[in-house]
């Protein structure tokens, strides 16, 4: 076990979850992950902790261990909820849900994606919308006497085309594209 | 302001429009305003969309927030997620001039521009502070006498409380006055402040972990023997709704605890009927919680 550990060592993981992650979020908050000293408080009051294997501090030793494929392959990386309740609470003001968010962009870069997430990307880069209409829903809204398509993209592809040009400049199309394999 | 721009997302105008209903009559109930963000999309949802690629998620949300800009209000919600995406994302753009420039030159291609001259409101602060609960009490016609309401935050309405700034996360009051303002009783329960369960893409991911949280909500609702559950969230409103139907598929026993937003509560306070603020609409039963309205 050990040996197998030290020999998929990626050093410089925990740079890069922190570089990965400064795109959007200030350098200095990413930076604390280095300060985790594995008290436990996130997991401690982590809701999906009591329902599913996820041990949230677990994946942050090993992101600072630089235990890569580990991470980013680990099924119970997308069981957070991002509830924040870890981030509120943790004593060394590690950014923990945001880091989540990080290091799932990663898995994702990486071409760890579930099906299903997959799919969610695909209507989002069809119709603009995660959860897009149905007959069902356009019938309640008729029922209800609301506009059977809401005024949102579906109602203006001239919206949609700026959504999926906007998709394809950030790269995330080519992401999904790459993930589809 | 009495004008707002209602920022639907995906959840509220594709799954759950009596939301949108109820919304729309409750705040025209008290002269505001209400204007359609024609265009917008998904807003992307925090979560899922800022756990697949962060910066495609904040330049998608900017552009969401600029038609707001290009009307010249500022924005309401009613969905947690919806929340949280645009407010992270103004607190991004604000703290960050080149991170701004950045999305400002993607935007370009499609001849907009994110200023950052707009802000957003979840509709628990209209009606707690533009309308305000005592105005409320005063046009109340229905009194929601002897009803027992357990009420559900949801996450993202109050975390992270360094940008949120609602103040406490661990036992606030805002929505547990909103109740008792409409002549009902907030109820205590076991883990309150306990997540729905669909956030963070959990929902598609592992719909059996999302419902473990679901399920251990509404079992904790009904032993403090609640007659219904009040979300300020349209993902929170899906998850025990559509949820409790899902169980029931899965383990065979029956949870029928009717789902209520909160502008249909209010709603009924004000004497609409369930149909006005399309509560038939659920899928989890009411009849239960409606036949103590009267
Ligand atoms: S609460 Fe913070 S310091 Fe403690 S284990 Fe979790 S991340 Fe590390
Ligand atoms: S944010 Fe995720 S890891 Fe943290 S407590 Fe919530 S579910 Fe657990």
């Amino acid at each position: 076990m050990a040996s197998k550990v030290i020999r998929n060592v990626t050093w410089d993981f925990l740079n890069e979850v922190i570089q990965d992650g400064s795109r959007v979020f200030p350098k200095e908050e990413l930076e604390r992950l280095r300060f985790c000293i594995q008290c436990g408080t996130c997991v401690g009051g982590c809701p999906s902790g009591r329902i599913s294997a996820l041990r949230i501090r677990k994946i942050f030793r090993e992101t600072q261990l630089g235990l890569k494929e580990t991470v980013l392959s680990d099924d119970n990386l997308w069981n957070c909820t991002t509830c924040y309740t870890c981030q509120e609470r943790c004593p060394r003001g590690v950014h923990t849900t945001n880091t989540v968010r990080i290091i799932r962009n990663l898995a994702v870069k990486y071409g760890y994606i579930k099906n299903n997430h997959r799919r969610i990307c695909e209507f989002f880069l069809t119709y603009g919308h995660a959860v897009p209409i149905n007959d069902e829903t356009r019938q309640v809204r008729k029922d209800l006497g609301l506009a059977e398509a809401p005024p949102t993209v579906h109602s203006h592809p001239e919206s949609l085309a700026e959504v999926l040009k906007l998709a394809e400049e950030t790269g995330f199309k080519k992401i999904v594209e790459r993930t589809a394999k | 302001m009495n004008r707002y721009a209602y920022f639907l997302g995906c959840i509220t105008p594709n799954r759950y429009p009596g939301i949108e209903l109820a919304t729309r009559r409750v705040l025209e109930e008290f002269g505001i305003e209400v204007l359609d963000m024609e265009g917008a999309s998904c807003c992307p949802a925090p979560g899922v969309f800022g756990s697949f690629d962060l910066r495609t998620w904040l330049t998608v949300a900017a552009r969401n927030i600029s038609i707001a800009e290009e009307m010249g209000a500022d924005i309401t919600v009613t969905c947690n997620g919806c929340y949280a995406t645009i407010q992270e994302a103004k607190h991004l753009l604000k703290q960050n001039d080149e991170l701004k420039n950045k999305v400002n030159n993607i935007l370009k291609n499609i001849g907009r521009e994110y200023r950052g001259t707009v802000e957003v409101k979840h509709i628990i602060e209209i009606l707690d502070e533009n309308i305000r609960y005592e105005t409320i009490q005063k046009r109340i016609k229905h009194p929601l006498k002897g009803i027992k309401v357990a009420v559900h935050y949801g996450c993202h309405f109050l975390k992270p409380s360094d940008i949120r700034m609602h103040g406490t996360v661990e036992r606030p009051t805002i929505l547990d006055d909103f109740v008792r303002a409409l002549g009902a009783e907030s109820v205590d329960y076991e883990d309150k402040m306990m997540c729905c369960g669909a956030g963070g893409g959990v929902r598609a991911a592992n719909l059996d972990v999302a419902l473990g949280y679901t399920r251990r909500k509404i079992e904790n609702m009904v032993d403090a023997e609640a007659d219904c559950l009040i979300t300020p969230c349209a993902f929170c409103h899906y998850q025990f709704d559509t949820g409790q139907i899902e169980l029931t598929e899965k383990i065979g026993k029956k949870y029928e605890l009717p789902v209520v937003f909160m502008t249909q509560l209010l709603g009924l306070a004000l004497g609409m009927s369930s149909e006005d603020v399309s509560l038939n609409k659920n899928k989890t039963q009411i009849q239960t919680f409606t036949s103590k309205l009267s």
